[in-house]
């Protein structure tokens, strides 16, 4: 070989091994932001939490450094997410089941109706926040759990129906057709077949749809409220733990503020649990299915 | 007996019809809900006003968003501008070069960082970027500054931006068919040779939309953005002023928008402008991304 054309090989190969460590830097650096919040969160929140943290409600004066803890915040967010995925699900089974089972092939409508949920998605949560706030002053609603429930349901139902759309997609059709040629309507081959075939899929579409519902802050900000006590009816408002870190992060007190780290370290907890829940339920619920 | 169940399938269809037109239709409903509601001061000002003007002083009846708009492309700017280079090389390697063993270690933990709440994030931002920024940045570069700045903002969102624009760009490169890398191999091409003329050229549109749907995340973020960019309501002049972001600007005024006339108008909206902006960026990068399935298969 000539020596130009050992010289271009070199400078080929040189390329090439500059760009792969690029890539690699690039891809630790991304894993190790992940790794540099959880260890913030950890180091800064741990020292903070305490059983009463997690087991009282606000006393007087807790944003000032008194006693008390966010319970109102983790119940109030549980209610607020749970309702909120409930809802959801009622409404996303019913319009999978349509896309898939009932409608036409190749239907016009259903393609725009999946283009317009995945818009949807990249909305931001503000203005879910700021459309439910419409809503209210329609009904003469306060802020209150139901209002927060609507805003967060309406955020999570593109997350949602679109995940479950890509599970019952796989679906065998020899499986639906099996069930219609011994005579079951639609309806009972949609509940009774599609949802066993898909209910792995099912539940991690709705972990993450509760996941993403139990994080947000900005949808609820207008129309979820904020208290200091547990919510003891829907018309009520609600406290959630993304805005109970917010507002005592918010506070010029050191004590309070460390609370909003323990807070946080909750939130994050929580989150990590739905996560890894998630991964163990799509793979052990598959009892039903048929391979 | 059979025809009950007859009805219930008709009755069935009508009702999951019915939801179906429903979700496909939130995002008008949306559109519409937030439009009836900032009418009263888009009826008080011209719309070029409103956006143009950088007076906001609500109390005196001005309402000029320029100095929010500005900051949200500004926090904007930088993140992408810092988010693009890492993710596609991210996604490059995790495509082209890695390990089946490595992506199934590094893809979950990515989703892990999708799934973390906005306020996390903005903790994260006060507790490093912002004490980062004012004690080591900002000295380098011979300015004085809080540390609550569009750079915070820009770099907090970066992180937040990292995993969609991954995830995108992962499925585009899943598009392009195997054989037109193998065939780029053949001839003698390096591995980053294929992934440059080849991959990348024939990904490109995809890539784009990726990018594109990572800026609209970054310009409706919120509380990320609300906790770290300073909000001081200014047209930024570099990246070390401090922002007050459009979504920032919504969120924190909740309370006292009801008080004063016009002010929850102008609030809904400043919302309108975020969803019309946001779903015009989606619509744009979604029609890219059907084509580019469709154009492979």
């Amino acid at each position: 070989m000539s020596r130009k054309g050992s010289s271009k090989v070199n400078t080929r190969k040189v390329e090439e091994q500059f760009f792969k460590t690029l890539m690699i830097i690039a891809t630790l650096i991304i894993i190790s932001t992940l790794g540099v919040i959880l260890l913030t969160v950890i180091m800064k929140g741990l020292p903070a939490l305490s059983l009463s943290m997690i087991t009282q409600t606000p006393k007087g004066g807790y944003y000032l450094g008194k006693e008390g803890g966010i319970l109102n915040a983790i119940i109030g967010s549980l209610y607020l997410a749970g309702g909120a995925t409930v809802l959801a699900i009622l409404i996303s089974l019913p319009i999978v089941m349509y896309f898939n089972i009932y409608a036409p092939k190749k239907s016009l409508f259903v393609s725009a109706c999946r283009f317009s949920l995945d818009v949807l998605w990249g909305v931001p949560s503000i203005v879910f926040g700021a459309f439910g706030f419409t809503i209210m002053l329609f009904f003469g609603l306060r802020a209150s759990l139901l209002g927060g429930i609507i805003a967060v349901a309406l955020l999570v139902l593109p997350v949602m129906s679109r995940a479950m759309d890509e599970v019952v997609k796989m679906i065998p059709r020899d499986l639906l057709e099996a069930s219609f040629s011994l005579g079951a309507t639609r309806l009972q081959t949609a509940a009774k077949v599609v949802v066993r075939q898909a209910l792995p899929g099912i539940l991690t579409a709705v972990l993450v749809a509760f996941g993403r519902g139990i994080g947000d802050a900005a949808s609820v900000i207008f129309t979820a409220g904020f208290t200091d006590s547990i919510p003891t009816s829907i018309l009520r408002p609600a406290a959630t733990l993304p805005l109970a870190i917010f507002f005592q992060l918010g506070t010029p007190f050191p004590e309070v503020q460390d609370r909003a780290y323990a807070s946080a370290l909750v939130l994050t907890a929580v989150i990590l649990i739905i996560s890894i829940l998630s991964r163990v339920l799509a793979k052990s619920f598959t009892k039903h299915v048929v391979k | 007996m059979q025809k009950l169940q007859i009805i219930q399938d008709r009755v069935a269809r009508q009702v999951m019809f019915a939801l179906a037109a429903f979700a496909g239709l939130i995002v008008f409903l949306m559109a519409f809900g937030l439009f009836v509601r900032s009418r009263p001061i888009l009826e008080s000002f011209p719309l070029f006003e409103l956006l143009s003007s950088s007076s906001w002083h609500p109390l005196k009846g001005e309402f000029g968003l320029f100095p929010f708009l500005l900051g949200t492309l500004w926090v904007t700017g930088v993140s992408i501008v810092v988010a693009v280079p890492f993710s596609l090389l991210c996604a490059i390697h995790l495509s082209e070069y890695a390990t089946r063993r490595i992506c199934e270690w590094v893809k979950p933990l990515i989703d892990l960082l999708a799934g973390i709440p906005s306020v996390v994030y903005g903790i994260c931002g006060v507790l490093i970027i912002v004490p980062l920024i004012k004690n080591h940045l900002a000295p380098l570069f011979g300015t004085f500054s809080t540390g609550y700045t569009v750079l915070a903002g820009g770099l907090v969102l970066a992180v937040m931006v990292f995993p969609i624009i991954i995830h995108v760009a992962l499925e585009v490169f899943s598009s392009v068919p195997y054989e037109v890398r193998e065939a780029s191999l053949a001839l003698g091409a390096t591995k980053w040779q294929t992934v440059k003329l080849v991959v990348l050229r024939k990904a490109m549109p995809g890539i784009i939309a990726a990018i594109v749907l990572g800026i609209s995340r970054a310009f409706g973020e919120t509380m990320a953005v609300l906790m770290v960019a300073g909000n001081v309501a200014r047209v930024p002049k570099s990246v070390f002023d401090p922002a007050y972001p459009l979504p920032a600007l919504i969120a924190n005024n909740y309370g006292e928008m009801m008080s004063v006339p016009l002010y929850d108008s102008a609030l809904l909206l400043a919302s309108l402008v975020l969803l019309l902006v946001v779903v015009f960026f989606n619509i744009l990068s979604r029609f890219v991304l059907i084509h580019v399935e469709k154009g492979i298969q």
